[in-house]
């Protein structure tokens, strides 16, 4: 726990360097780091902490939205990073408008992104900018709408 | 139609006119929905995109209008091999999210209850794949096992597959009597009978054409893909949650993880049976530490509900235990992404609250989701002959896959 809170630092620490605009906020809740970055720093956040021989997060676990309706920005997306080496994780966010939901896509960086992002973009309805396949994935292509928004109702019709 | 993965998947130029196969959703061996279109040139496979979505329910979006602990029943949904794991990652996460310190003694059941759902899970997916390469007799051997932890687990928790049994803070209700004795004699017999398996396949020349050097995954497109579980390990990587973040007391449990570096099915194989043999182990262990008297909840006011005695007997618990049961839990708000190791992989369950007693999201990281993504690096560029093998041996449950 301790090594992890150092080494968690760490990576905070080596962003400021690199970049002192790189993080606009760092929550700290039950021992998990969040990272919240600005929409234009993601690209090359990622590919660093990816890189970066000490952080070596070359894993990664998961992507997912958070619709925050009615509240702006919106949309939330978290990146679960993992490093094997480390024995680390890291949690990487950034908010989107309901008005411009559009993300840099990650998928150059790592390429298990692929499938999340078109889940994501499925389901909650935010588009990744210059990933390869931006289809629907779990709904039929024809569907109309983003199941997962908030106002998106349980039953009934839409 | 482009292909769905990223990195570059080897390009195969095809010499003659080529053919689209559409292989699924109705397959017996894609073990599911699951559809797979296929370019073939001849028998070689050019291209390859898994098409999924058939078994979607929203499940997510359902944990989002129900109560925390309604939620468990859906996880059992998800992954109907190995419900128990799914159960223990959501409450898991949960537990992290309100604080609640769950007593050693559910813990180690949980422990000892998870390697039984793994061990059943791994014989469902030998016994299938074996019948999906030919070797019939193997399925019916380890359904026959399967079907003894099928029958313990119907003993302690009322159910042979949706078991529910994990609750927030603890376990649902007291195992009965004899179950430890019941689960000791079955993991005796269980060695010879895995013995029996290996006897059938391991050594067995069809087995071996059938899977060595077929479906083979590179290790460094295997994290790159982030395939977790048996099937990255089966590439040399060692990766397990139970080892890297430990969880439920696993850290006091002497096991090894079991790897390969051929990273064919054969490698797949070889580490899931092994893992047989080390979940076997991690079981008699915890059979061990489980105290026979203590407490399977945790006591927490207003988070988990009072024992039934309490509730009938003092006024207060009886209080709590309708607050529970109608309101529900409130953690406070924030939000947890807690990752336990299934019998597929990393199960992961990002939870967020804002502070009323439904969750605000769920996400599950669903190991087959992932792991299918990269089924195109081990059949392109392979014979046609050998789709089926791959797609066995990534052990996928398409109700993960879809949720």
């Amino acid at each position: 726990m301790e090594s992890g809170q150092q080494n968690e630092s760490l990576a905070v620490r080596k962003l400021k360097e690199r970049d002192p605009n790189a993080i606009t906020e760092i929550i700290s809740f039950r021992s998990e780091t969040t990272l919240v970055l600005p929409r234009n720093r993601l690209i090359s956040v990622c590919e660093f902490l990816k890189a970066d021989r000490d952080l070596d997060f070359a894993f990664l676990s998961d992507i997912s939205a958070v619709d925050r309706f009615p509240v702006d920005p919106r949309f939330e997306v978290n990146y679960h990073l993992t490093s094997l080496s480390r024995r680390q994780r890291l949690r990487i966010k950034v908010k989107v408008t309901a008005k411009d939901p559009v993300i840099p896509t990650v998928v150059p960086v790592w390429p298990t992104a692929n499938w999340h992002e078109r889940e994501i973009w499925d389901l909650m309805g935010v588009r990744f900018e210059g990933h390869p396949n931006l289809t629907r994935i779990l709904m039929p292509d024809d569907w109309e709408g983003h199941p997962h928004r908030k106002d998106y109702p349980v039953e009934g019709y839409r | 139609m482009s292909t769905t993965v990223g990195t570059p998947i080897p390009a195969v130029k095809p010499e003659n006119k080529t053919m689209v196969l559409n292989m699924g959703p109705q397959h017996p061996s894609t073990h599911g929905v699951l559809r797979v279109i296929l370019e073939l040139d001849g028998e070689v496979v050019l291209k390859a995109e898994p098409v999924i979505g058939y078994l979607h329910t929203g499940i997510e979006k359902n944990c989002e209008n129900l109560t925390y602990s309604q939620c468990i029943p859906l996880t059992d949904r998800i992954d109907y091999l190995a419900n128990l794991s799914n159960n223990l990652g959501y409450c898991l996460a949960v537990e992290k999210l309100a604080d609640i310190q769950v007593p050693k003694r559910a813990q180690y059941i949980r422990v000892l209850l998870t390697e039984l759902t793994r061990i059943s899970s791994h014989l469902v997916w030998l016994g299938t794949h074996a019948i999906d390469l030919g070797a019939m007799s193997v399925f019916l051997y380890c359904f026959r096992e399967r079907e003894e932890i099928l029958k313990i687990l119907e003993a302690i928790s009322g159910q042979r597959m949706m078991t529910s049994y994990f609750r927030i803070g603890g376990l649902a209700l007291e195992p009965p009597p004899g179950y430890l004795e019941w689960i000791s004699k079955f993991l005796d017999s269980l060695a010879g009978h895995v013995a029996e398996y290996e006897d059938l396949l391991t050594e067995n020349p069809i087995w071996k054409l059938r899977t060595q050097g077929v479906g083979v995954l590179k290790l460094e497109d295997a994290i790159a893909m982030a395939v977790s579980g048996p099937s990255l390990r089966g590439s040399g990587s060692d990766y397990d949650v139970r080892k890297y973040f430990p969880y439920s007391s696993y850290d006091e449990f002497d096991f090894k993880v079991q790897t390969q570096t051929a990273g064919d099915v054969y490698a797949r194989y070889q580490v899931r049976v092994a893992e047989i043999r080390e979940s076997a182990k991690i079981c008699k262990q915890a059979i061990k530490k489980i105290p026979p008297q203590g407490p399977f909840r945790a006591e927490v006011r207003g988070l988990v509900p009072p024992s039934r005695e309490e509730m009938k007997t003092s006024i207060e618990g009886l209080i709590y235990h309708f607050k529970i049961w109608t309101e529900g839990i409130t953690p406070p708000p924030g939000e947890v992404y807690q990752a336990i190791e299934s019998p597929r992989g990393e199960v992961g369950f990002f939870v967020v609250s804002d502070g009323s007693n439904r969750p605000y999201r769920v996400k599950m990281r669903a190991p087959s989701f992932v792991n299918l993504q990269a089924l195109p690096y081990l059949v392109v560029g392979k014979l046609i002959a050998d789709v089926v093998a791959s797609i066995g041996t990534i052990d996928i449950v398409l109700g993960e896959v879809d949720r």
